[in-house]
C-alpha cells in the first residue's frame, strides 16, 4: 500500500507507470523498483525459491533479493528490488513450471525429507540411468532463460582516475569523501542506489556537501564490482564500466543485515528492518499493517518510530537479548509496544493462501514450549549484521572477528586501503560519521594531501549483532540460504558427514554459492560450523570474497568488442581485383583473386601458372619487418639466428631460421645487409609481432651495443616474379637489374624509394620490394600497369603457396611443429655450430648426438593417382603403426603430379622409398619420397641474371 | 524417485557416517606420506590401499580437500591428444572416469556431453585433423567436423563468430564429458579413508629430510615424520616442494583463470573450446555457464583474479554467443597451473630415492585424476615407473626426448 507522500521520497508521482508480471496489469511510479512497485500493489509472491519453490517476497529491498528474479523479456535474472521500474515492462518470476501462480514446481518442497544436503551425490548414479536422470535435473535447474534474439550489445568502457575512491556512500562514506576532498585530494564517491545518504536517514546536510563539493565527483546507481592489484576498481554503471585507478581506496561499504533463523523465516513479509525502512522512506510503501519486530540490537528500535509514523501497529517486539538497555526499553514504553526480551520466533505461520505471513509462535530462547501465537502480516528483523567486505578481502586484508561486535572487522589493511563504518565495525551513528571522517583523512593523507587527524572513535557499547540468532526446529523449514534453499538440518548434516571447515561445507552443501554468494546466509552458516566444532568464528574463518561483488553483465565486461584486423595499403587494391580474403594472423590476405566464371583451383592455377611462365605480383606486406643499427648489429643477428651473419657482404641477403632455447624451429626469414651496422630483416607474418618482442627482449638482456626498430608497418612489400618480371621493372625503376640473385639493393621503384631484394621463394626470377606503406598502393598501380602489355596476374597466398612446395620451401608451422629441430625440417646445411653462441646452440649440440626421430621429405603420388589425395596431417603408417604425417599436400600444375611434404622416421627417408599414407576414411594411398625441389631443381630459373 | 532417498525421509538422524576420519595427531611413522590432498594425491592414496594393499599412507594438505587445481578447474574430461603416449595415458584415464561413480557409490556427475574443438584458421583445421588421425589410430572417437556439424550440437552459435573469425570446421570428440570435481576429491578421499589412510587436512610440509639420496622424513607445521617413500602431488606449489628435495625442473607456474555465470536455463548441451577465440566452455547441472581462457601470459605464483580476463573472455563469448550480452557473470577465481616446456606432465621416480613426482599438470591435470592415481601408485609401490608414464619422466629433459603435446594441450583442458 502506498503511504503520503514522505520526505525525500525517491518516486516521482506525477509520473505513473504502467507495467505486466506475470500477465497482469500494474502501476508504479518512475523512482520505484520493480519491487517496490509490485509491493505497493498488494503483490507479496514475487518470486519462488531455487529449489522447493516456496514463495519469497523483499527480505532486504537492497539488491540482495536472489528469490526475486524475474524475467524481463530476453533477459533473465532480474533483480526486482533493485532494478528500476520502466513503462511497459513485462515481467515474469523465474523458474517456474507454468506460472507464478500455479508452479508445477511447488510439490519440490513436499519432498525435502528426501532431498536433504548433497542427496544428489547419494543416488542417480547408475550407468545406466543417470544420462535420463541427468535429463530430468537439467530440466529443473538454472533460473531465468536465455533470449536467443538479443543482439549483441556493445557498452562503452572509460578509464577514470582519482586519489581518493570511496565506496559507499552512507554517512560514513560521505564524511570520508568530504575530510578528503577537504584536505585537498581529487574524490570518487561511489554507491550501488540512486541516492547518496545509505540505508539510513536524516544525512541530507551532508549529502548536499558531498554533491556540491568541487573535488567530488559521485556516481550513483554504480557499484564496484571488485578491488583489483594496485587500487583498481572497476565501476559499474546501468550502461556503462569506469575503470578507475585510485591512489587510494576507502571501503565504506556497509554491512548487509542478517536474517534471523527460525522455521518459515522465508514468507514473504518476513523482512530485514532495514527493507522496511527503505520501503517507506524511498518508495513511501507500507511494507505491512501489523508487525512483530525480532530484534536483537539498537538498530532496531531507532527505526521503530519510522514504522508507527507509517502506520504500521508494532503487535510487539520480540528481542533475543535478555538484557535490553534501558534506553531501548523506554522507547517501546513511550509507544505502548508489548517487549518479550529473551524470546524468540520459533516459527512462523502461513495464511491460508500460503504467500504470506500470517502469524508467528513466540518463546522463550532455549524453550521452544509453550509458544504464543501473534498474528501479523510482517515481520521485520534486526538481528544484526556482516560486513560488506567483499573488496576488502580483495585488496588482501587481514580480517579478526571482533567478539565485542559479534562480526569480522579489519586487522591489518593493505597499504593505501581504508575501512570505515559499518564494514569497519562501528554502527553508532555518530561514531560512523567520526569513523568516516577518519578514514577519509587518512587516505588523503596517504596520497599526500594535509595531515591525518588524529580522530578517535569510541568502541561500541554493546553488539549490533546476535551471536546466535538461530532457532532449530524440528520440522526444518528454517532456512540459512535463501539461494540454494538450505535449511539448519543441511548444514548440520553436511557437517556430520565431514565437511567440517568452511570451504568443504560451502561445497558440499553449496551454502553461499547462489546469486547473492552469500550476502546473507555465510555469516549463519560460519556459525552453524562454529558451534558444531566446538570452535569460535574467528577459528572457522570465511570463504574466499572473490569478485565480482554483483554480477556484472558480460555485455559490459565485453564493451565494444574491438577486434582489431590489419591490413596492407594495397588493401582497396585487392579488393577491386577480386581478392577472397583469408585471415593471418592479426592480417588479412587475399587468399587468390577471384575470376567470373572460374572455380577457386582454376584461379589459383592460373595465378600459378602466370608466375611460371609470365609475371605475378604478390603483397608480402604482411612480413615482419624489423630494422637493426649500431656497431654489434652482426653479432645480435649472429646470437639469434642459426646461420652466421657477421661474414655477409654489404648489399647481400641470407635466409635466416631461428630456433628457441630448445633448439625448436620457430620462424624464418631473409637478413639483407645494407651497410656494416646496418640491417634490414623479415620475419614470417604470423610471428612478427612475438619475434619483435622476444628480440627486444634478449636485446634487453645482453645490452649489445645496437638498436632494432619494427617497420612492420611502415613499410609496404611485394614480390615481383616470373621470367617477364625483369622486363615489367626495367622501366620504372633505376636500379641496375642485373643485380645477381640473393643480393639487395636500394633505389627508387615508380618514383618512391625502395629496397630491392633478390629472392626465390616462388623459384623464379623475382624481386621483393619495400617501399614506405604511404606509396605501397602507388608502386603497386604502377607494376600492375607496366606489366599490363606482359599478362601480369595478382597472386595470392594459395598459389604462393602452391609455387613454394614445388620448391620445396617449407612454411614455419605448417611444415615444422612445437618440437621440430631444423635437422628434422632438412634445415642442417643452415646450423652453423661452430659460432661461439646462438640461442638453441646447446640444445642442437645435444641433440645431434642423439639418432634423429624424423626427417621433412619430399613425396609424389604416382603419375594418373585416381581417388581421392591425402590431405595435410593424413599419416604416413608403417607396419600398422604411425611413422609420420603429410604437412603440405598439392596438385602440382607444372608437374601434374601431386607432390607433397611429409615427416617420416628417419630409415624411411631414402629416395625412391615407398610411403603409405592413411586417408581419414581409412584407405591406404602410395607414394614415392623424391628429392626436393620438385621444380627447376638446380634452381637456375631464379638465379638467372641475364 | 530411487528408493535409496526413502531413507532419508524414514530415518530421524540422518543416516549418513562422515565420510573423512578426523585425526588429531600425526603418527611418527608412515610408509608412505602424499604431499598434496587434491585429485592426484586423493586418488593415488585410494590406489595405493586398494590395489597395492598399503594403507599406512598420510595424506598432508595444507588447506582444506580438493582445494587446489582440484576444485578450481573448468572439469573437462577427454583424451583427444596428440602424441600416443598422451592419447594411451588420457584414453585409460577416461575409462576409469566411466565407472567412477559406481566404484565410489557417489554421484560425481560424469556427464557426457561430447567435445568440440573448434577450428577458425586453416592451421588449426590441419592440427585437427592430426589429431583426430592420431585418435583413430587408437581406436579412440574423434573426427573432423564441418561447421554444420557445430551448429546441429550448438544451434544457437554464430558460425561467422561476429564475423571475424568464422568456423571452418571441428575436432569433434564424443567422449567428451565434465564431472563435479569436488566430488572427485571427496569420492577418493572418502575410498582411501575406508581403507586406512590417514587424511590430514591444515597441515603443511615445512620440509623434506633427505640423507644420502635417500628421502628420510617429512617435517610439518604438526610434527615430524619418518617415511622411506614422499609422493610429491601439489600442481602450482611443485617448484616450491621440489626445492625441498634440490631438484630442479624446467616447470614455470603461471596464474590460469575462469569464471562462472549466473545460473540460466541449460541451452548448451555439448562443451565447445575455441583456442583462436581462446573460450572453452560448458554449462554445468546447476545451470551456470563454465568459461575459461588461456593462461595469464606471466609468471606469476598467486590465485588473484584480473579484470582484464573476465573482460577479454566476456568479448569473445559474445562473438560465440552475441545473445549472452544480458547474461551475467557471477564469480572469477584463479589457479596456478605448472606448466611444462613441452605440455607434457612430470611423473615418476626422480633422482632423489624415494621421491616420486606427479606435477607439470598446468591446465590439464583434472582429466588425468584416475590414471594418474592408478600410475603413481604403482610406481611408488614397486619403486618402478608405470609403462603408461614412461614418456613422461623428468629426465626427459635432460635427454631431449620430449612429449610435444602443446598443440593438444593448450587451451584445451
Amino acid at each position: 500500500m502506498r503511504l503520503p507522500p514522505q520526505s525525500g521520497e525517491w518516486i516521482d508521482r506525477s509520473q505513473p507507470l504502467n507495467f505486466r508480471f506475470e500477465g497482469r496489469a500494474y502501476t508504479g511510479f518512475e523512482g520505484d523498483t520493480v519491487a517496490s512497485a509490485l509491493w505497493a500493489s498488494g503483490v507479496s509472491m514475487l518470486g519462488h525459491s531455487f529449489k522447493y519453490h516456496r514463495p519469497r517476497g523483499i527480505l532486504s529491498a537492497a539488491n540482495h533479493d536472489v528469490n526475486a528474479l524475474m524475467q524481463a523479456g530476453g533477459t533473465p535474472n532480474v533483480r526486482a528490488d533493485a532494478t528500476p521500474l520502466e513503462a511497459g515492462m513485462a515481467l515474469t518470476a523465474v523458474n517456474t513450471f507454468g506460472t507464478l501462480e500455479r508452479d508445477a514446481g511447488r510439490f519440490l518442497g513436499g519432498f525435502a525429507r528426501f532431498l536433504p544436503v548433497g542427496f544428489y551425490y547419494k543416488a542417480f548414479h547408475s550407468k545406466r540411468l543417470f544420462p535420463l536422470w541427468e535429463r530430468m535435473f537439467r530440466a529443473m535447474t538454472g533460473l531465468g532463460r536465455v533470449g536467443f534474439a538479443t543482439p549483441r550489445l556493445r557498452t562503452p568502457k572509460r578509464y577514470g582516475f582519482c586519489d581518493v575512491l570511496v565506496v559507499g556512500g552512507g554517512p560514513s562514506g560521505l564524511n570520508a569523501a568530504l575530510a578528503a576532498a577537504e584536505q585537498g585530494a581529487d574524490v570518487v564517491l561511489v554507491d550501488e542506489h540512486a541516492r547518496l545518504g545509505g540505508s539510513t536517514h536524516g544525512a541530507s546536510d551532508l549529502v548536499d556537501q558531498v554533491t556540491a563539493h568541487p573535488r567530488i565527483r559521485v556516481f550513483t546507481d554504480t557499484f564496484a564490482a571488485g578491488y583489483y592489484a594496485d587500487h583498481w576498481v572497476p565501476l559499474v554503471e546501468r550502461d556503462r564500466i569506469t575503470k578507475m585507478r585510485a591512489r587510494a581506496v576507502v571501503v565504506a561499504a556497509g554491512a548487509y543485515e542478517q536474517p534471523a533463523v527460525f522455521r518459515n523465516n522465508d514468507l514473504p513479509g518476513i523482512m530485514f528492518a532495514t527493507a522496511a525502512q527503505r520501503l517507506i522512506r524511498r518508495y513511501a510503501v507500507r511494507p505491512a499493517q501489523r508487525v512483530v519486530v525480532l530484534a536483537a540490537n539498537a538498530d532496531a528500535y531507532r527505526a521503530l518510530e519510522a514504522f508507527i509514523d507509517a502506520g504500521i501497529e508494532v503487535a510487539a517486539v520480540i528481542d533475543l537479548r535478555d538484557d535490553v538497555p534501558a534506553d531501548q526499553q523506554s522507547v517501546l514504553a513511550a509507544l505502548r509496544i508489548p517487549l518479550h526480551t529473551g524470546h524468540c520466533i520459533v516459527e512462523a505461520l502461513p495464511a491460508n493462501d500460503g504467500k504470506r505471513v500470517a502469524a508467528v509462535r513466540v518463546a522463550a530462547v532455549g524453550a521452544p514450549a509453550p509458544a504464543t501465537n501473534i498474528t501479523c502480516d510482517g515481520v521485520f528483523m534486526s538481528v544484526g549484521w556482516a560486513p560488506a567486505a567483499p573488496l576488502l578481502y580483495q585488496a588482501g586484508t587481514k580480517m579478526r572477528y571482533d567478539d565485542g561486535v559479534h562480526q569480522f572487522v579489519p586487522d591489518t589493511l593493505p597499504d593505501g586501503v581504508f575501512a570505515c563504518g559499518r564494514v569497519n565495525g562501528i554502527h553508532t551513528p555518530a561514531a560512523r560519521l567520526l569513523d568516516g571522517e577518519r578514514a577519509g583523512s587518512a587516505a588523503a593523507a596517504h596520497c599526500g594531501f594535509g595531515t591525518m587527524k588524529a580522530i578517535s572513535v569510541p568502541a561500541e557499547m554493546e553488539s549490533p549483532t546476535h551471536p546466535w540468532p538461530i532457532v532449530s526446529h524440528p520440522k526444518g523449514k528454517n532456512f540459512i540460504d535463501f539461494d540454494e534453499d538450505l535449511q539448519l538440518a543441511d548444514l548440520e548434516n553436511a557437517i556430520q558427514e565431514g565437511f567440517d571447515n568452511i570451504e568443504l561445507m560451502k561445497r558440499y552443501s553449496t551454502v553461499g554459492m547462489g546469486p547473492s554468494q552469500g550476502k546473507h546466509s555465510n555469516m549463519n552458516a560460519l556459525r552453524v560450523l562454529a558451534r558444531a566444532t566446538g570452535s569460535t568464528p574467528g577459528e572457522v574463518g570465511t570463504t574466499t570474497a572473490r569478485p565480482f561483488f554483483h554480477p556484472v553483465p558480460m555485455s559490459h565486461l565485453a564493451g565494444r568488442g574491438f577486434t582489431p584486423e590489419r591490413r596492407t595499403p594495397m588493401h582497396a587494391l585487392h579488393t577491386a581485383a577480386g581478392a577472397v580474403w583469408m585471415p593471418a594472423g592479426v592480417w588479412q590476405r587475399p587468399e587468390y583473386y577471384a575470376i567470373a566464371g572460374q572455380s577457386r583451383s582454376k584461379c589459383i592455377e592460373g595465378e600459378a601458372m602466370a608466375v611460371r611462365s609470365g609475371v605475378g605480383l604478390i603483397d608480402v606486406g604482411t612480413l615482419g619487418k624489423l630494422e637493426i643499427r649500431g656497431p654489434q648489429a652482426a653479432e645480435f643477428l649472429e646470437r639469434v639466428y642459426i646461420s652466421k651473419y657477421a661474414g655477409l657482404k654489404v648489399g647481400m641477403t641470407r635466409y635466416a631460421v631461428m630456433c628457441d632455447e630448445s633448439g625448436v624451429v620457430i620462424d624464418d626469414g631473409v637478413v639483407a645487409r645494407l651497410a656494416d651496422d646496418h640491417f634490414y630483416f623479415t620475419t614470417t607474418t604470423s610471428g612478427a609481432a612475438l619475434i619483435y618482442r622476444e628480440l627486444s627482449r634478449w636485446n634487453t638482456l645482453w645490452k649489445l651495443d645496437c638498436g632494432i626498430v619494427n617497420l612492420t608497418g611502415a613499410m609496404a612489400a611485394m614480390n615481383l616474379a616470373g621470367p617477364k618480371a625483369r622486363a615489367v621493372l626495367a622501366g620504372l625503376t633505376d636500379v641496375d637489374l642485373s643485380f645477381p640473385y640473393l643480393a639487395v639493393r636500394e633505389g627508387t621503384v615508380a618514383g618512391v624509394p625502395a629496397r630491392l631484394m633478390r629472392v626465390g621463394f616462388v623459384g623464379e626470377w623475382g624481386v621483393e620490394i619495400h617501399v614506405p606503406a604511404e606509396h605501397g598502393a602507388a608502386v603497386w598501380d604502377a607494376l600492375m600497369a607496366a606489366g599490363q602489355a606482359h599478362g601480369i596476374r595478382p597472386f595470392g597466398v594459395e598459389a604462393q603457396r602452391l609455387l613454394r612446395l614445388e620448391k620445396g620451401h617449407l612454411i614455419i608451422g605448417q611444415d615444422t611443429d612445437g618440437l621440430t629441430t631444423p635437422g628434422e625440417a632438412a634445415l642442417d646445411w643452415a646450423v652453423k655450430m661452430d659460432k661461439p653462441f646462438f640461442v638453441g646452440q646447446r640444445s642442437l649440440q645435444a641433440i645431434a648426438g642423439k639418432p634423429r626421430r624424423q626427417q621433412l621429405v619430399g613425396f609424389m603420388l604416382p603419375a594418373g593417382h585416381a581417388g581421392d589425395a591425402p590431405k595435410e596431417c593424413h599419416l604416413v603408417i608403417d607396419n600398422g603403426d604411425i611413422a609420420g604425417r603429410v604437412t603440405s599436400i598439392a596438385w602440382s600444375p607444372s608437374l601434374s603430379r601431386h607432390i607433397g611434404l611429409a615427416y617420416v622416421q628417419s630409415g624411411m627417408a631414402a629416395v625412391g622409398n615407398t610411403l603409405t599414407i592413411r586417408l581419414s576414411d581409412g584407405s591406404l594411398v602410395t607414394a614415392e619420397v623424391v628429392k626436393t625441389p620438385f621444380y627447376d631443381p638446380d634452381n637456375l630459373r631464379q638465379k638467372e641474371t641475364t | 524417485m530411487p528408493w535409496r532417498l526413502l531413507r532419508f525421509a524414514l530415518s530421524n538422524k540422518h543416516p549418513e557416517p562422515r565420510m573423512f576420519t578426523r585425526h588429531d595427531t600425526l603418527k611418527p611413522a608412515y610408509d608412505v606420506v602424499i604431499i598434496g590432498g587434491g585429485g592426484h594425491g586423493l586418488a593415488a592414496a585410494y590406489y595405493l590401499a586398494r590395489d597395492h594393499g598399503i594403507t599406512n599412507v598420510c595424506v598432508l594438505e595444507k588447506g582444506y580437500l580438493g582445494g587446489g587445481n582440484t576444485g578450481r578447474n573448468t572439469t573437462i574430461i577427454r583424451s583427444n591428444y596428440l602424441t600416443p603416449e598422451g592419447v594411451k595415458f588420457y584414453d585409460e584415464s577416461v575409462r576409469l572416469w566411466q565407472d567412477l561413480s559406481t566404484d565410489f557409490d557417489l554421484n560425481l556427475f560424469y556427464s557426457n556431453r561430447g567435445h568440440f574443438t573448434l577450428a577458425h584458421t586453416d592451421a588449426a583445421l590441419r592440427t585437427s585433423r592430426w589429431r583426430a588421425e592420431v585418435n583413430k589410430h587408437f581406436g579412440i572417437e574423434s573426427e573432423v567436423v564441418g561447421p554444420e556439424a557445430v551448429k546441429k550440437a550448438a544451434p544457437m552459435i554464430d558460425l561467422s563468430c561476429g564475423g571475424h573469425a568464422p568456423i571452418l570446421g571441428a575436432l569433434y570428440h564424443a567422449p567428451g564429458a565434465v564431472a563435479r570435481h569436488d566430488a572427485v576429491a571427496w569420492g577418493y578421499g572418502r575410498g582411501a579413508d575406508l581403507r586406512g589412510v590417514e587424511i590430514h587436512q591444515r597441515t603443511e610440509v615445512l620440509g623434506i629430510d633427505v640423507v644420502g639420496g635417500k628421502v628420510t622424513g617429512v617435517r610439518t607445521n604438526r610434527g615430524n615424520i619418518a617415511t622411506g617413500k614422499v609422493l610429491c602431488a601439489v600442481a602450482g606449489s611443485t617448484p616450491r616442494v621440489l626445492d625441498m628435495v634440490g631438484i630442479r625442473s624446467p616447470i614455470y607456474v603461471h596464474p590460469l583463470q575462469a569464471m562462472v555465470s549466473e545460473p540460466v536455463k541449460p541451452w548448451l548441451d555439448p562443451i565447445l573450446v575455441s583456442g583462436s577465440l581462446h573460450v572453452y566452455i560448458s554449462q554445468s547441472a546447476r545451470g551456470e555457464l563454465v568459461m575459461g581462457a588461456s593462461l595469464d601470459p606471466y609468471e606469476v605464483q598467486s590465485t588473484r583474479s584480473t579484470f582484464d580476463f573476465p573482460e577479454g573472455l566476456s568479448a569473445h563469448m559474445l562473438d560465440m554467443f552475441p545473445f549472452l550480452s544480458n547474461v551475467k557473470v557471477m564469480r572469477q577465481w584463479a589457479g596456478m597451473a605448472d606448466m611444462t616446456p613441452d605440455f607434457a606432465p612430470i611423473m615418476g621416480r626422480t633422482p632423489v630415492e624415494g621421491f616420486y613426482l606427479d606435477g607439470g599438470w598446468g591446465t590439464w591435470g583434472f582429466k588425468a585424476t584416475p590414471v594418474c592415481g592408478k600410475t603413481m601408485s604403482y610406481t611408488v609401490a614397486n619403486d618402478r615407473n608405470h609403462d603408461l608414464i614412461t614418456g613422461f619422466t623428468l629426465d626427459r629433459f635432460r635427454n631431449f626426448e620430449l612429449t610435444g603435446e602443446k598443440g593438444a594441450a593448450s587451451v584445451g583442458h
